[in-house]
């Protein structure tokens, strides 16, 4: 576990204030000491992750990982990713989507899209707290992420 | 080859000349046999005739005893050819004179006999009195003729004949040639027609009407026939394609519909969950953050809050289950029945979950299904069987397949000696959401066997199902050998 790894935050992009006080509950419970950083769509994202727009001036390093709700309003997750995934600073960066839908098609997308993972929020709260909880354990503990200035392949 | 199958033409040629050729023939045959009869008469007349005036002539020559007169009387006959002999006997019946005078006498009879002509040896010949004017016999003249005038005039009556009836044989062919026309015309029109209608199959030909007899009105019911055939034709065209234009409506509203309802279920499984997450969520929250607080009874109701909204949750995935098994396109392919049992109970985790199971599993045929279904078929009815057994301490679930060849069918049991049910609940346990026991006695949400029948009948088979309360249940279902139709 590196260092450096602590100190880069986990984006967090989900449109609804519920799931995301559940999410944030669950995190932490963890006591993570990394930064969680909030969006609302996939527009303000996008914002952050290319230092544009309102986060033109962000300074906080490169995210260790987003974890990404599909459906959200203006700009959904799956274009997030294909911009992601399209950018060369940001295409190795660890995606995690995390959404109610199962549907085949969502899951086929979003992993031919290049998505690292892919968790269903269940509906009962001990299973949501202990899917998160494993999520945060991994991506923002055990996980190596990227190094920031990866040289693009 | 055999009159029955000649062609109309030829037909009533063939009867024309028949009848024509017959009817001379017999003409000419009746008059032949008339003359026939009759000649003997005719000829007869004439020898008596001539052998009168010989006779008259020589009356003198006998009376006077003039052999002389006699022979000379006699050989005036030279000039009928046809009398080769002659002869005049005298009172006692001596042959007094012949002729020709060189005859052979043995030729002549020795002496008269009784008057009268006759037929001998192809001749004719005759005796006559020769008598004087006050009818005293003075002798007999006998005369022999042959026949040859007779035969002669037959030969020239054949030879006519034969010239007759090819004359009219050929007339008669001519004739007929140009009248047949009139039959056959007719009947070759007609037949040309429907030869052309069953070969194109097309019913907008007609038959020419050529005559106004019942050749006419055989062609004027046949042409009916076939406006009608036409008509029919068309109408049913029309009904073909309006119900044709019918199914495919129906068809574009199904797929329609279909869409609707992938939609809806792509929805539902997203939206719906969310909220029933936030419920238990928050309920959770406020269980962690409050608990403490609360009185036994507080605590009993957040727990409620949290059962019933996974429960929900349940109940939706359940649902949307159900719908996609119903909608999923059924992808056939050879199935190992044999393979999908032992990998459900393996995933199931059966064996190691409830070790004392005693499992009785016959050989099971390969089906012509769909794999992933008939999979969740198996580990549904497997499942039940296990979940309903666990209150039996000596559990048995015995598997069993019958392969009946005239009802194309392949029949699966699944059997256990569990809980069982009763007998007159048995048309609600395939139901949706049925369930005949509480969630207290068996966790569930009663789905799983509306799913097994759906996706069974997809198949085109069927389900159905046996049980005694407390002794155990059979479920069953079929499966054709060879597919027909799904949904």
């Amino acid at each position: 576990m590196s260092p450096k790894s602590n100190l880069r935050p986990i984006l967090l992009a989900e449109d609804n204030p519920n799931d995301v006080e559940l999410t944030l509950s669950a995190l932490h419970s963890l006591n993570l000491a990394n930064e969680i950083v909030v969006v609302h769509d996939g527009a303000e994202a996008l914002d952050w992750l290319l230092r544009r727009g309102a986060y033109a001036d962000r300074a906080t390093s490169e995210p260790a990982a987003v974890v990404l709700d599909l459906k959200m309003p203006r700009v959904d997750g799956l274009e997030v990713l294909r911009v992601v995934r399209s950018t060369p600073n940001l295409r190795t960066l660890p995606v995690v989507i995390l959404t109610s839908s199962r549907e085949e098609n969502d899951l086929v997308e979003g992993y031919q899209l290049g998505a690292n993972g892919y968790v269903v929020k269940p509906v009962g709260f001990d299973d949501f707290i202990s899917a998160v909880s494993h999520l945060g354990l991994f991506w923002a503990l055990l996980n190596e992420p990227p190094p920031s200035h990866a040289k693009p392949v | 080859m055999p009159f029955t199958h000649l062609p109309i033409q030829r037909k009533l040629m063939a009867i024309i000349l028949l009848t024509s050729g017959a009817v001379v023939l017999f003409t000419c045959a009746a008059f032949f046999t008339y003359e026939l009869l009759t000649f003997r008469r005719s000829a007869v007349n004439q020898l008596s005739t001539l052998g009168q005036i010989i006779a008259a002539n020589s009356t003198a020559a006998l009376a006077f005893d003039n052999q002389e007169d006699a022979q000379e009387i006699l050989s005036a006959l030279r000039v009928e050819k046809h009398v080769v002999a002659a002869a005049l006997y005298d009172r006692q019946g001596r042959l007094f004179s012949k002729y020709p005078a060189n005859l052979d006498v043995a030729i002549l009879p020795a002496a008269p006999r009784a008057d009268g002509f006759g037929f001998e040896r192809s001749h004719l010949v005759g005796f006559q009195p020769v008598v004087q004017r006050d009818s005293k016999r003075l002798g007999t003249l006998y005369l022999q003729s042959d026949l040859e005038a007779v035969y002669d005039r037959f030969r020239l009556y054949a030879g006519i004949v034969a010239l007759v009836f090819a004359a009219s044989v050929f007339v008669a062919f001519l004739i007929s040639r140009t009248l047949q026309r009139q039959i056959s015309r007719p009947v070759l029109a007609l037949a040309e027609t429907a030869r052309a209608v069953a070969e194109r199959s097309d019913y907008s030909v007609r038959a020419p009407k050529l005559s106004d007899d019942e050749f006419g009105l055989l062609t004027d019911a046949f042409n009916h026939m076939l406006a009608q055939l036409q008509q029919l034709n068309r109408e049913l065209e029309e009904r073909v394609k309006e119900r044709t234009a019918q199914f495919e409506a129906a068809n574009r509203q199904l797929e329609a519909t279909n869409r609707e309802l992938e939609a809806f279920s792509y929805s539902v499984s997203h939206d719906l969950r969310a909220p029933l997450r936030h419920v238990d969520g928050f309920a959770g929250l406020l269980s962690a953050h409050a608990g403490p607080a609360l009185d036994e009874k507080g605590r009993r109701f957040l727990t409620t809050i949290s059962a019933s909204a996974r429960q929900m949750g349940r109940l939706i995935d359940d649902l949307l289950e159900f719908s996609r098994v119903g909608r999923a396109p059924v992808r056939r392919g050879l199935v190992n029945m044999d393979k999908i049992l032992a990998g459900v109970i393996t995933d199931g985790r059966h064996r190691e979950d409830h070790p004392n199971i005693v499992w009785d599993i016959g050989p099971l045929p390969d089906v012509h299904a769909d794999a992933n279904m008939i999979r969740q078929v198996m580990a549904n009815l497997v499942g039940n069987a296990v979940k309903y057994s666990g209150k039996n301490p000596q559990p048995r679930i015995t598997i069993r397949a019958v392969t009946d060849a005239g009802a194309n069918e392949h029949a699966f049991s699944v059997a256990d000696n569990g809980v069982g049910f009763d007998m007159k609940y048995a048309a609600k346990l395939f139901g949706v959401f049925q369930r005949l026991h509480g969630p207290a006695e068996f966790e569930g949400t009663g789905i799983g066997l509306a799913n097994v029948r759906r996706i069974v009948a997809r198949h085109g088979g069927r389900t159905w199902a046996e049980g005694r309360v407390g002794e155990g249940a059979t479920f069953s279902f079929s499966l054709p050998i060879t597919p027909t139709s799904t949904s």
